[in-house]
């Protein structure tokens, strides 16, 4: 089974994301990383390959510097990792990142294709329903668990109300949630390894996207204006030095609220 | 300005969100709703009493499971049909599908995760706080139709009273957008004292590291008369019932005191708990997005923290 993993490189958890104000796109100059949740799709992508044996590839788009975030992934033990990178891409919307990954993942040709919960500086935790439309694939998404069949995929996902079971046939396209597993940490020789693993950088073109139908020129949503933040009261952050119990409890107390 | 809205439903009810959205659209302009799926018929007509001038329906047999790929071509058709400006969504983990897989069909530009809606100089305008809610950023679109995501809990529904005239329309559906299909679902009762009603509430998260660390919580919430909510990441992994979730896909709760012990403060988890009277953190990463919306956060552990203030708490009440 051939699983194609959807990841994204994103600013570090410790950087302070901000908005650069000329461009109104996402600073992307501090420290990176690979999207937090998108290591839980790849470990479910290990997982079923170790089961049913198979490949896994990565594909992503982003800058080229975006290859050291998918080393990590190549050293959990993903096997090869396709980089949609392009000056042309920058700026892209919905629109233009679904196209680029689908002619990505048209490339690849998976039987199953994985996505992360949601991207840490996007959060819009949608995307995989517009690649899915335009590769014309059934659509699970925000799976808590999921399990292979015979040429069929079944995920459980929550919803307001409950739990749905949802089944597909494959090739399917399969988004996961955060509960699903506990990602690996990559062993030493898998980091060694990872530096020797097929790494492909290619371009909008490669992918049959023509430039214009991505990045800024491709986009059909604008940013306008930035502002600062909802107004909030004032927050105290304290360290714990062995007193911290008591300083919550003088703190609520103070306020009356035991 | 035209606006459709798509309008879920759970059961015998229109949901919230879509209500919501409903209400503001019809605030900003000519408000048509859409109701899809089994008892859609039949529910329509409702939207009239919040802003609905004409409530399209359709209960295809392929809308019957609440899936979002035939919805996807449902409202395809729909938009083609009737040319609205804009196709606003309550979001839902439904809804949100719906919306992406509408934006790649139509090529049309899609904005998640707003908190409001203005029509500027004769242009729609969105309102999203974006990066953890660290900057609020205004949204535009190039041109129609616009699709738009309201943030659960965001816009209230309005009841205005008045009526609505119900259409059907017809659609084909796509040669793939039934493929997946719902095995089966999943009611959850809630057992046990409400959250919702609590006026105190101890939650956890994954930082509390195993199921059975819920305990300690539970202690803590007895000695403050208060009750024990969590996370969807520590509900989805079995610890801890599903009535107790807070967030976008659980409940909202306003309690008095809020205290959040090995959550990170996701934005999913936040708007079902931003409205709490005062809201403690405990977590042992400096970064965790929840300090940025706490009223008071502690850096530390808190398998460290939680037993010493469940003693001070104990001492304090007896005392
Ligand atoms: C459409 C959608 C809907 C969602 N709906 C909801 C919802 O309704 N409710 C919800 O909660 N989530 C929801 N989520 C998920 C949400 O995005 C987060 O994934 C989830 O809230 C994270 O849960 P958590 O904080 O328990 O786990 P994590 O994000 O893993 O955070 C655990 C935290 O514990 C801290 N920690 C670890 N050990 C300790 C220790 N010893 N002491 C102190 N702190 C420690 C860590 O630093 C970390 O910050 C939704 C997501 C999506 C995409
Ligand atoms: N640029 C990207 N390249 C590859 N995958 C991505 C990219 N952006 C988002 N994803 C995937 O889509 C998921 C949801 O992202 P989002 O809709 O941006 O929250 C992520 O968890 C990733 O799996």
């Amino acid at each position: 089974m051939k699983i194609a993993v959807c990841v994204k490189q994103v600013p570090d958890a410790t950087v302070h994301k901000k908005i650069d104000p000329a461009t109104k796109r996402l600073d992307r100059f501090g420290e990176a990383a690979l999207n937090p949740t998108d290591l839980n799709a790849v470990e479910e992508a290990l997982r079923i390959k170790e089961a049913a044996g198979g490949e896994v590839v990565l594909v992503s788009l982003g800058p080229e510097k975006a290859v050291e975030s998918l080393r990590k992934a190549l050293a959990m033990g993903a096997d090869r990792a396709v980089l949609v990178a392009d000056e042309g891409a920058a700026g892209s919307d919905l629109l233009g990142t679904s196209r680029a990954l689908a002619g990505a993942l048209e490339r690849v040709e998976a039987d199953l294709v994985l996505f992360g919960q949601a991207s840490s500086d996007g959060d819009g935790a949608v995307l995989w329903a517009a690649v899915a439309d335009r590769l014309r694939r059934p659509l699970i998404s925000q799976a808590a668990s999921l399990e292979v069949g015979d040429g069929t995929i079944t995920g459980k996902r929550q919803t307001e109300h409950g739990y749905d079971v949802i089944s597909a046939p494959l090739p399917a396209v399969v988004a996961v949630s955060d509960a699903i597993n506990e990602p690996r940490y990559p062993s030493l020789k898998g980091i060694m390894g990872a530096k020797t693993k097929p790494q492909e950088t290619i371009s909008l073109g490669d992918v049959g996207v023509d430039a214009g139908a991505a990045g800024e020129a491709g986009a059909k949503t604008t940013v306008l204006e930035l502002g600062p933040p909802p107004s909030r009261g004032d927050s105290v952050k304290i360290e714990d030095d062995g007193s911290a119990a008591q300083k919550i409890l003088d703190y609520v107390v103070e306020r009356r609220l035991l | 300005m035209k606006f459709l809205v798509f309008l879920e439903h759970h059961g015998d009810a229109l949901e919230k969100g879509g209500l919501g959205a409903l209400g503001k659209a019809a605030a900003l302009g000519e408000a048509v709703g859409v109701v899809l799926g089994e008892g859609a018929s039949a529910l329509a007509p409702g939207a009239g009493a919040f802003g609905a001038s004409k409530v399209f329906a359709s209960e295809d047999p392929a809308l019957a499971p609440p899936l979002p790929q035939p919805r996807v071509d449902a409202l395809a058709a729909l938009v083609v049909q009737e040319s609205p400006d804009a196709v606003l969504f309550g979001a839902s983990v439904l809804s949100a599908d719906v919306a992406a897989g509408l934006a790649a069909r139509l090529e049309a530009g899609l904005n998640w995760d707003l908190t409001d809606l203005e029509v500027r100089d004769g242009e729609l305008v969105g309102k999203r706080p974006a990066l953890g809610d660290t900057v609020m950023v205004d949204v535009g679109w190039t041109d129609a139709p616009r699709l738009a995501l309201v943030r659960s809990g965001a816009l209230d529904p309005v009841e205005s009273g008045g009526g609505a005239e119900v259409e059907s329309f017809e659609f084909e559906t796509s040669d793939f957008s039934t493929l997946a299909t719902l095995v089966e679902q999943t009611q959850e009762e809630s057992t046990g004292p409400s959250i919702e009603d609590a006026d105190v509430i101890v939650a956890g998260g994954r930082g509390l590291g195993a199921p059975d660390k819920f305990t300690l919580l539970e202690e803590l919430a007895n000695a403050l008369g208060g009750a024990v909510a969590a996370t969807r990441a520590v509900v989805d992994a079995g610890w801890y019932p599903y009535a107790t979730q807070v967030g976008q896909t659980g409940k909202t709760v306003s309690p008095k005191l809020y205290i959040a012990a090995g959550i990170s403060g996701a934005i999913q988890h936040k708007v079902g708990m931003q409205g709490s009277g005062t809201i403690v953190a405990i977590n042992k990463d400096p970064n965790a997005p929840i300090f940025d919306f706490c009223d008071l956060g502690v850096v530390g552990d808190l398998h460290e923290i939680v037993p010493k203030l469940t003693e001070l708490v104990r001492a304090q009440r007896g005392s």
